[in-house]
Formats: structure tokens, C-alpha cells, sequence
């Protein structure tokens, strides 16, 4: 019949409109600033720096706690260059006891950042991860939004929260890396201090 | 005459006039008058935007503004502050007298409209003869207005969307005009008055149990639907928005428009819709009369603001659900669908009002029969031939379900 489309029509908008008042299902709005919807694991936004310190530690520990070593591979691929890296003068050892340089400065350009995630793909020492902070409005955009060392380092137990398995996963590689090198130098530690029994007592001839 | 209920406004009205010399009554009580209409309608503009748009939500499953004041009803007020603050920009071209003219005509020429339409058994601020005339007449001003900021913009959208609704206007007035002429002929009058009075409850029910509107005959229904069509296309409102079309032409005619040049476009739109439904519920829905005679101790502008109401939300429901049109299909619909139908409607009315003396159960559902067939044969001829050879699109290569 003619005109029986109109109605059909009508008749979902109506569906919708009584529905609306008692059918949750049909009225998906979150109210956002009271109400919040879930954000999944692999939702990203920025990068952040994790840092191996206890969860409450302050900034100097945060610090020291930096995984980095100012390799600047980030810098060098990060599409839009949103990051500046300048290298320390001195060393400090590493969670492996390697003595390593550290960022003097680092800092990331987060009105610049697209969020690509490639500096997280190219860190060879899971220094860097994405954030999942989105409320960052600020009344300028600098230096509000040019992020530096304090304010772009967090605990590795914040990383642990926000990504859970990520973040399992890298710190299981990163302990099997270290039992690693640690068996590697006790190993090297070991046939060094056989050499040197070695060379204490001449072989006998 | 006894204050009640239903005389509450004009014993107001005598109440405040005595406060001045005989000499001065006929002024203030104009006065009040158009205080009224313009309180009234003024609030009923605010708070149809905020209702419009919350249904709106509603409809496609969102809630609507919901933040300003308790469930957003103060939504309007911020609005107004919004649109009384920012700037007002003129175009260096434009022409500047017709571009300043078009708000003030297109929200007058709507305030005139309110001027005959009988809110009330007493309440009629001009109780005209030829009502109905002036009401079309006053209505015009939405064309000239609409044109005069298109044209005046000096902006090729604003250019497009006057000619869009110069055409769009003036074909849909022809059907509109044609739909209320059987009411005319029922009541034998043009005073809007005697044709609320013609749907009274009194003279009978039709049918034996519907209200005695005209909405509740053959030719009522045709007409009233005929009406709604043309009264949408004649407001501007979705799916004949195409003066405004946003997608295609910008804003139309509103382009150029900015601050409370703006506002006053919405509100003589707004305003325009809410006299078109008046004038709607006088036509066919009994005006000011409640359905039955046992409901009447509500007073009369009451049932015409319920009436009123219903009407505006059946122009919010169609708004939320129906895509807009093309140019040319608006065209074909209005001039080879609505206008031959609403020509038929004549002769439908004169059948069912040549008839009314026919008596016996028989004779009665002969009329009826008659009368439906008049209304539903054309439609469904006139229909086939609008839409033939369009249909369901096929694929040649995809399963067609
Ligand atoms: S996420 Fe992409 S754009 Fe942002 S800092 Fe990393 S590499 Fe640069
Ligand atoms: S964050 Fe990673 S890639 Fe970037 S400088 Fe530090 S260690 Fe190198």
C-alpha cells in the first residue's frame, strides 16, 4: 500500500521515543563528565616515560629510576619530531649495573604528538610506552602541553595499571634479560676467576 | 458574565482596564492583547525550541540538552543571551536596508497571523469576517521575507535558497489554500469563529461516537493531511527544508545571518508553525472545543493549547523520522499529487455536505462508503503514477533481498 512506508517509519521514531524512557538499552548516552565509559587496554594517547621506582616515589626518584638512555632512536623516528633529547655528560649504571648515559633533557611536544606509537615500537629498552590520559586541556599551549622529564616519567606500577598485560609481558622479558646478562657476567666473572687461578698456579708441567 | 475558568483572561483584561478613564479602554485593552500573544507565544517559542529539541533526542535514541537549569528547561534563556551577545555582521555587499528588514517582516507577518485565530469560546483578538483570507494573506509574509534575505545577502547560497523557497513556498500554498476550503464550505463562512462553531459538539457525534470534528469525515481526513504536508513545506521544517538545507546549501537564506538576526529568523519560524497549528486545530480538530460536551468544564484554551501542543509534536515526530526532499521531487509531489487531491477534496466535501439529510443505517453507510472511496481511489491512482517506473533498486550482479 502507498504510504505504508511513511508509517513504518514513523513508527520506529516512535519505538524510540517511549522506548527511550524505559528501555536502557536504547539510550546508549554516558553522561560524560559524571559518567565514564571504559576505555580498552590498547586505547593510547601520548607517551610517557616509565620509570623503575616504587609507585609513590618523587620526582628525583622518578628520576633516577628512567629506563632510558638517551639513545635518541625516538627522536630520530618520530614522524611529526615532537621529541627533544639531549644526552647527559656523565653515566649512571642501569638496573643491569651497566654504566649508561641518561636524557639531561627530554622533553615531547604533546600538541604535536599524533600518537602513533612508532618511538614505543623503536625503543630497544621499553623506556617509552603510551599514556591513556585524554583530559588535557590547558589554557595555552605552551609550556602546558610541552611535556617535560617530571611530568612525562611515571612508575612502572602506573604502567602495570593502565596495561596490564603489556606491561607483564615486559617486565618478564626485561627480568629474563636481566637473569640473562647477570648469568652471562658471573658466567664471565666465573672463567675470569678461573684464568686467574690459572695464572696464580702454573700449570704443571 | 461570570468569572470562571473559562472568562478568567477578559476578567483580567476588564479588571485592569478600569483602572482608566472610559475614554482609554479600547487602547489598553489592544494593548493587553498583544501583551498576551506576545508573552504567550514569546515563552511558547522558548520552550517549543527546548521541547523540539529534547524530542528530538529522544526520537534518535539521545537524551537532548539536559544541562542548563532543571532537565535543561532554562536551555532556551541561555540561548537567547547567546544569540543577544554575539556580534551582529552585516556583509560589505549586501544590501543593507532589505537585509535588515527580512528578520522584522518574517517575525511580524507571523505575529499577525495570531491575530484571528480563536484561542478561546470568548478569546478572539480579531474576530474578522474574512479570517481565513487574512490569515493567508498575513501568512505570505514568510515568502517575502525568506526571498528578501536570500536576495539581499548578496551570497549565491542565500541567492539559491530564496529562489528554493519562492518555489517551494508558492507551490505549496495552492494546496495548503485547497485543503481549507471545504471547511469553509461547511461552515458557509470565512470567520473562523463560525467555523469552530460549525465542529460543535452540539450539533451531534460523527459516526455516533467520534467527536464532531471535521478531522472525523472523509473529506476532514484528506483535508487535514493534505494540510499538515502543505503547513510543514510552508514552515520550512524538515523534510521540506530546503530553503535551509544544510548540507547542500550552507544555511540558505540564514548564511549571511548572525546574532539576534538569526534568533528572529527561528523565532518567526517557530512562530509561523505555532499559527499554522492553530489554524490546523481550527480547521479540523474543533478549535477551542473539547471533544464531548461532558469534557467541557476544562476551559476552552485549554483543549486549543492541548490541540496546539499535539499538533506541534506531530510536526516534531515527522522532523526526527523523514529524510529531505530533491527539488524535483518536492515539485512533483506538491503539483501532480497534493493539488489534484486536494481538487478532489472539493468535490468529496460537496458530495458529503449535499448529502447530510440522508437518513437510515443504509443510506449513512452508502455516504460513508462513497465518501472514503472519493478520498482513497485518487490517492491511490494519483500515487501509482507519481512513483511509477521508480521501485526498489536492483543489482544485476547481487542477490536481490
Ligand atoms: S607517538 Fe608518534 S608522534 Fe607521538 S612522540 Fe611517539 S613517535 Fe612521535
Ligand atoms: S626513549 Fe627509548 S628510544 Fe628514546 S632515547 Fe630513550 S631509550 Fe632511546
Amino acid at each position: 500500500m502507498l504510504g505504508s512506508g511513511i508509517l513504518k517509519g514513523l513508527l520506529v521514531t516512535a519505538r524510540n521515543f517511549v522506548g527511550s524512557f524505559h528501555d536502557r538499552e536504547r539510550l546508549p548516552t554516558v553522561q560524560y563528565p559524571e559518567e565514564r565509559a571504559p576505555v580498552g587496554e590498547a586505547f593510547r594517547t601520548f607517551p610517557f616515560l616509565v620509570s623503575d621506582c616504587p609507585a609513590d616515589a618523587d620526582a628525583s626518584a622518578r628520576l633516577a629510576g628512567l629506563r632510558g638512555v638517551a639513545c635518541q632512536i625516538c627522536e630520530r623516528n618520530c614522524p611529526p619530531r615532537c621529541i627533544h633529547i639531549e644526552k647527559s655528560k656523565d653515566k649512571k649504571p642501569d638496573a643491569a649495573g651497566k654504566p649508561q648515559l641518561y636524557p639531561a633533557v627530554f622533553e615531547i611536544d604533546i600538541s604535536v604528538c599524533m600518537g602513533c606509537q612508532i618511538c614505543v615500537e623503536v625503543c630497544p629498552f621499553d623506556s617509552i610506552k603510551m599514556d591513556k590520559v585524554f583530559e588535557i586541556a590547558v589554557p595555552r599551549r605552551s609550556p602546558e602541553l610541552l611535556l617535560d622529564r617530571d611530568r612525562l616519567s611515571k612508575p612502572n606500577a602506573y604502567y602495570r595499571r593502565i596495561r596490564p598485560s603489556e606491561a607483564a609481558a615486559v617486565d618478564a622479558a626485561r627480568a629474563a634479560e636481566q637473569a640473562a646478562a647477570k648469568a652471562r657476567a658471573d658466567a664471565a666473572a666465573k672463567a675470569a676467576a678461573a684464568r686467574q687461578a690459572a695464572a696464580a698456579t702454573p700449570p704443571a708441567a | 458574565m461570570p468569572v470562571t475558568l473559562e472568562t478568567f483572561p477578559l476578567a483580567l483584561r476588564d479588571w485592569l482596564c478600569a483602572f482608566l478613564p472610559q475614554e482609554f479602554h479600547w487602547l489598553l485593552s489592544g494593548l493587553l492583547v498583544i501583551i498576551a500573544i506576545l508573552t504567550v507565544f514569546g515563552l511558547g517559542f522558548a520552550f517549543i525550541t527546548v521541547a523540539e529539541r529534547k524530542f528530538l533526542g529522544r526520537f534518535q535514541n539521545r537524551i537532548g540538552p539536559n544541562r542548563v537549569g532543571p532537565f535543561g528547561l532554562l536551555q532556551p534563556f541561555a540561548d537567547a543571551v547567546k544569540a543577544l551577545t554575539k556580534e551582529d555582521i552585516v556583509p560589505a555587499t549586501a544590501d543593507k536596508l532589505p537585509h535588515f528588514l527580512a528578520p522584522c517582516v518574517i517575525v511580524s507577518g507571523a505575529l499577525l497571523c495570531f491575530a484571528v485565530l480563536p484561542y478561546g469560546r470568548h478569546l478572539v483578538p480579531a474576530d474578522l469576517d474574512a479570517g481565513l483570507l487574512y490569515f493567508f494573506a498575513a501568512g505570505a509574509f514568510t515568502e517575502l521575507a525568506v526571498f528578501m534575505a536570500g536576495w539581499s545577502s548578496h551570497n549565491k547560497f542565500s541567492l539559491l535558497a530564496g529562489i528554493r523557497a519562492l518555489a517551494q513556498l508558492v507551490s505549496y500554498e495552492l494546496p495548503l489554500l485547497l485543503a481549507t476550503l471545504p471547511a469553509v464550505m461547511a461552515a458557509r463562512s470565512l470567520n473562523l469563529q463560525t467555523i469552530v462553531g460549525s465542529q460543535s459538539p452540539a450539533a451531534g457525534l460523527k459516526a455516533g461516537f467520534l467527536p464532531n470534528w471535521h478531522l472525523f469525515s472523509p473529506w476532514g481526513a484528506a483535508g487535514f493531511l493534505i494540510f499538515l504536508i502543505a503547513a510543514i513545506a510552508e514552515s520550512n521544517r524538515s523534510p521540506f527544508d530546503l530553503p535551509e538545507g544544510e548540507s547542500e546549501i550552507i544555511a540558505g537564506h540564514l548564511t549571511e545571518y548572525s546574532g539576534f538576526k538569526y534568533a528572529l529568523f527561528f523565532m518567526g519560524e517557530y512562530f509561523g508553525l505555532i499559527a499554522l497549528s492553530g489554524f490546523c486545530a481550527t480547521l479540523f480538530l474543533g478549535g477551542w472545543q473539547a471533544p464531548y460536551a461532558a469534557l467541557e468544564v476544562i476551559p476552552s484554551w485549554v483543549w486549543f493549547g492541548l490541540k496546539v501542543a499535539a499538533l506541534i509534536f506531530t510536526f516534531i515526530w515527522i522532523r526526527a523520522t523523514f529524510l529531505r526532499l530533491r527539488m524535483d521531487q518536492l515539485m512533483r509531489f506538491s503539483w501532480k499529487f497534493l493539488l489534484p487531491l486536494a481538487l478532489i477534496n472539493l468535490g468529496t466535501a460537496a458530495f458529503w455536505l449535499l448529502t447530510a439529510h440522508w437518513q437510515g443505517a443504509w443510506w449513512i453507510a452508502l455516504r460513508w462508503f462513497a465518501a472514503a472511496a472519493l478520498v482513497i481511489a485518487p490517492y491511490s491512482i494519483l500515487g501509482r503514477r507519481l512513483f511509477r517506473g521508480l521501485g526498489a533498486r536492483t543489482y544485476e550482479y547481487a542477490p536481490n533481498n
